[in-house]
């Protein structure tokens, strides 16, 4: 290769190869999600017997919770960037919180609807969608909290530093969507659906 | 005195058994990460799964060369003809593609090794175990019919055959699951090259100075993140049914049998094109090089390739004018579907122009890559003429569907392919694979695919429609169907000539040398087979055929390209 004339003045610089396979990853959930959002929608009132999706009581703080841990993550990109642990830790240990809180409300939530309204996946077309749309979004939320757990506790014993901002970040997009998605699905069940 | 004792790395251990070399030998391909390893990984196994299909559809082809065959049973027909097309889109196809997508791109692009190269290695396993969960149904799938039943759902595995009641045991899951599985590690290898084509490309290699190759990968990966999902998607529904008593696809409770085939279509349509893109790259490679020209239109090349798969994702309900759709979506489908002509015209000219006026050498890469183009050509004519939804009314379901779609997968990607495997192979094992038995080949298999594959497109029009397992003798197809048997033999014959060509040339092949072809990417810079590490410095380049710039330093592209 030394024949090659080397031109060193040309800047080089490429994307981060996290950030472009996070971003891909990314595109094939949305189509997943796509797929399972478009089969509830055309379901929607297609059931021939009930429970009907009158029986759904909107989550709002549920929905809070998940949406402000978005909002702490990105305090803890902020503080992992500048270099503050103690404070990246704090704020990433908040945003477990919340995904937490997200996914117990849920269970009582779905507790409520097999037990009092006698909804499963199985009793109608309105639960197989339900269960299944919400489900998925839910094991997307117990992925990113596993992920999440492990850093913290990475962090805990102190191998997180500074120069794991790139890592870091590329964890959090993957939260963010898992938040988008949740506007998404939140809209087309309990605003649209009902 | 204990340190003397111990080996030495690196140096001759007297006394190790033979069993014990193999074994290290076995260990590192198991547990290697190498992008190099792993594209041949990819690529041994797709052969050994395109023997095995070849296989099934031979004895579909013997089952169906006379009337009233009793070669195979109804049953196992049904599960030959499942198989054959699932192993051959996900098995084969996908692995193909995946094998010298891993092997090159590095190399291409100048890069040490894949982005991830354990996600890598993970992505090969998850397609490998999937492979074998798929045939593993062979001897332990519980079906219909008992033990030992594999699929035989077809390929699309329309609702409501899928459904509990129609398909008891478990032959279906096998399907399913495997699928899943395998759609686990394409997803992995789809990112992995877009990460790689993005994020690792040596110093002066821009977007538009990459290979058209590493191009219609992208491409393709682009295109496989959203459409292996839908059908993952999809078969998580399946099984939601089948397991835990869902209602998505039963009609009883308000479910839908159409809905399956959107989402399988949205699937399957798009899949043609992932298969199909990177044989448009390999030809664009061999043409370029075998007409001693550069590629005519390199930017409209690329555009094209990213028109076809935005294309592609809106044309999938062509497979479905005969369900009842409205006359709205018929014509948005037709249009649509013809709508794919353009871009892939736009390649077709660029690929002739390139030809044009070239000093062509016809060794079998080349002579693969020319049948492509005619092939090509004639499948995308059909395609058209089933574009037209009241064409597609009369031939719907019958053999002129199964002729367009072989000439498109056969005629066009297996040709590509194989013209891959003798432009590449060289640069992979270090020697020729043998010109004579290449031509043996190519003839072989050209007059084969011809004999079968234009036939069938008569049987098809008389009426002949897929997926019967025998027919009656008065129907007067018993001729046509003969000769296209005789004709999937002749193609038997040649696959069996390239193993042995493969086999014999890795043994007495004569050595290679780093760049055999006289050709112009950076694969050829490096030694055949090349070194773990790729290349002893990185390189740099300023054009697009960064290798005509070191042979002619006194006329080099880049004084010209822009």
């Amino acid at each position: 290769m030394s024949s090659i004339p080397i031109f060193v003045d040309e800047p080089w610089r490429l994307p981060s190869r996290g950030r472009v396979a996070m971003l891909s990853l990314i595109i094939g959930e949305s189509a997943i999600f796509t797929i399972f959002v478009v089969a509830y929608v055309y379901y929607i009132g297609r059931s021939t017997y009930g429970p009907t999706p009158q029986v759904l009581d909107t989550p709002w703080f549920n929905t809070v919770c998940l949406l402000s841990s978005s909002v702490s993550i990105l305090f803890a990109e902020r503080a992992i960037e500048q270099g503050r642990i103690r404070n990246f830790a704090i704020w990433w240990a908040v945003t477990i919180s919340l995904g937490v809180i997200f996914l117990v409300g849920t269970a009582i939530e779905w507790k409520r609807l097999i037990y009092s309204d006698g909804l499963s996946i199985r009793s109608n077309l309105f639960g197989t969608t339900f269960y299944s749309l919400v489900g998925l979004h839910a094991t997307h939320v117990v992925v990113g909290l596993i992920m999440l757990s492990l850093v913290m506790i990475f962090t805990i014993f102190g191998f997180v530093e500074q120069r794991h901002t790139e890592r870091i970040r590329v964890l959090s997009l993957y939260w963010h969507f898992v938040d988008a998605v949740w506007v998404v699905v939140f809209t087309v069940v309990y605003l649209i659906g009902k | 005195m204990a340190e003397q004792t111990l080996p030495i790395p690196g140096a001759l251990v007297a006394g190790r058994s033979r069993s014990a070399a193999l074994l290290e030998w076995l260990h590192s391909w198991v547990v290697t990460v190498d992008h190099k390893k792993l594209g041949i990984l990819y690529i041994v196994y797709a052969l050994v799964f395109l023997l095995i299909a070849g296989v099934e559809a031979m004895a579909i082809r013997i089952q169906l060369a006379v009337p009233h065959n009793h070669f195979l049973s109804p049953e196992l027909y049904n599960e030959f003809f499942t198989m054959h097309g699932t192993t051959m889109v996900f098995l084969v196809g996908m692995t193909f593609i995946f094998g010298f997508g891993n092997y090159f791109i590095p190399l291409m692009i100048g890069a040490r090794d894949m982005a991830f190269p354990r996600l890598n290695a993970f992505s090969f396993w998850m397609t490998a175990f999937g492979g074998l969960l798929l045939y593993f149904s062979f001897i332990g799938g519980f079906g219909l019919y008992g033990m030992g039943s594999a699929p035989d759902i077809s390929w699309w595995a329309y609702a409501p055959l899928t459904a509990k009641a129609f398909s008891p045991g478990h032959s279906t899951d096998y399907w399913a699951l495997a699928l899943i599985v395998t759609g686990f590690g394409t997803l992995g290898a789809a990112i992995n090259i877009l990460a790689t084509a993005f994020s690792m490309r040596c110093r002066g290699m821009t977007l538009l100075r990459m290979p058209l190759f590493v191009w219609l990968m992208i491409v393709a990966s682009g295109d496989t993140l959203i459409v292996i999902t839908p059908l993952t998607a999809a078969q998580v529904m399946l099984l939601i049914d089948r397991y835990l008593g869902g209602h998505f696809f039963d009609t009883q409770a308000g479910g839908s049998a159409t809905v399956w085939m959107h989402f399988f279509w949205i699937f399957g349509h798009p899949e043609v094109y992932v298969l199909i893109l990177p044989a448009f790259g390999v030809a664009s490679e061999v043409i370029q090089v075998f007409s001693r020209k550069a590629i005519f239109g390199y930017p409209a090349m690329v555009a094209a390739s990213v028109g076809i798969a935005f294309v592609s994702l809106s044309v999938w309900a062509h497979h479905m004018f005969t369900i009842g759709m409205t006359s709205a979506s018929n014509a948005f489908f037709a249009l649509s579907t013809m709508m794919v002509g353009i871009p892939t015209g736009i390649k077709i000219f660029n690929w002739v122009a390139t030809m044009w006026g070239g000093k062509i050498r016809f060794a079998t890469p080349m002579l693969f890559c020319t049948a492509f183009l005619f092939q090509f050509l004639c499948a995308g004519l059909t395609g058209i003429m089933l574009a037209v939804a009241p064409w597609d009314w009369q031939l719907h379901n019958s053999y002129f569907v199964i002729a367009h779609f072989h000439y498109t997968l056969t005629g066009s990607f297996v040709f590509c392919f194989f013209a891959a495997i003798y432009y590449w192979y060289p640069k992979i094992i270090g020697r020729m694979l043998d010109e004579k038995l290449g031509k043996w080949h190519f003839w072989l298999f050209f007059i084969g695919f011809h004999t079968t594959f234009d036939t069938m497109h008569f049987v098809g029009i008389l009426g002949m429609p897929r997926s019967i397992y025998t027919f009656e003798p008065d129907r007067g197809w018993n001729t046509l169907n003969m000769i296209v048997s005789v004709g999937g033999a002749i193609q038997a014959i040649a696959v069996l000539i390239l193993v042995w060509n493969i086999i014999n040339s890795y043994l007495h092949g004569p050595l290679a040398g780093n760049d055999p072809w006289d050709a112009w990417t950076l694969e050829w810079s490096i030694p055949s087979p090349p070194p773990p590490y790729n290349f002893a410095t990185e390189p740099v380049v300023r054009s697009r055929r960064p290798l005509w710039d070191i042979k002619h330093p006194n006329d080099p592209d880049w004084k010209y390209e822009r």
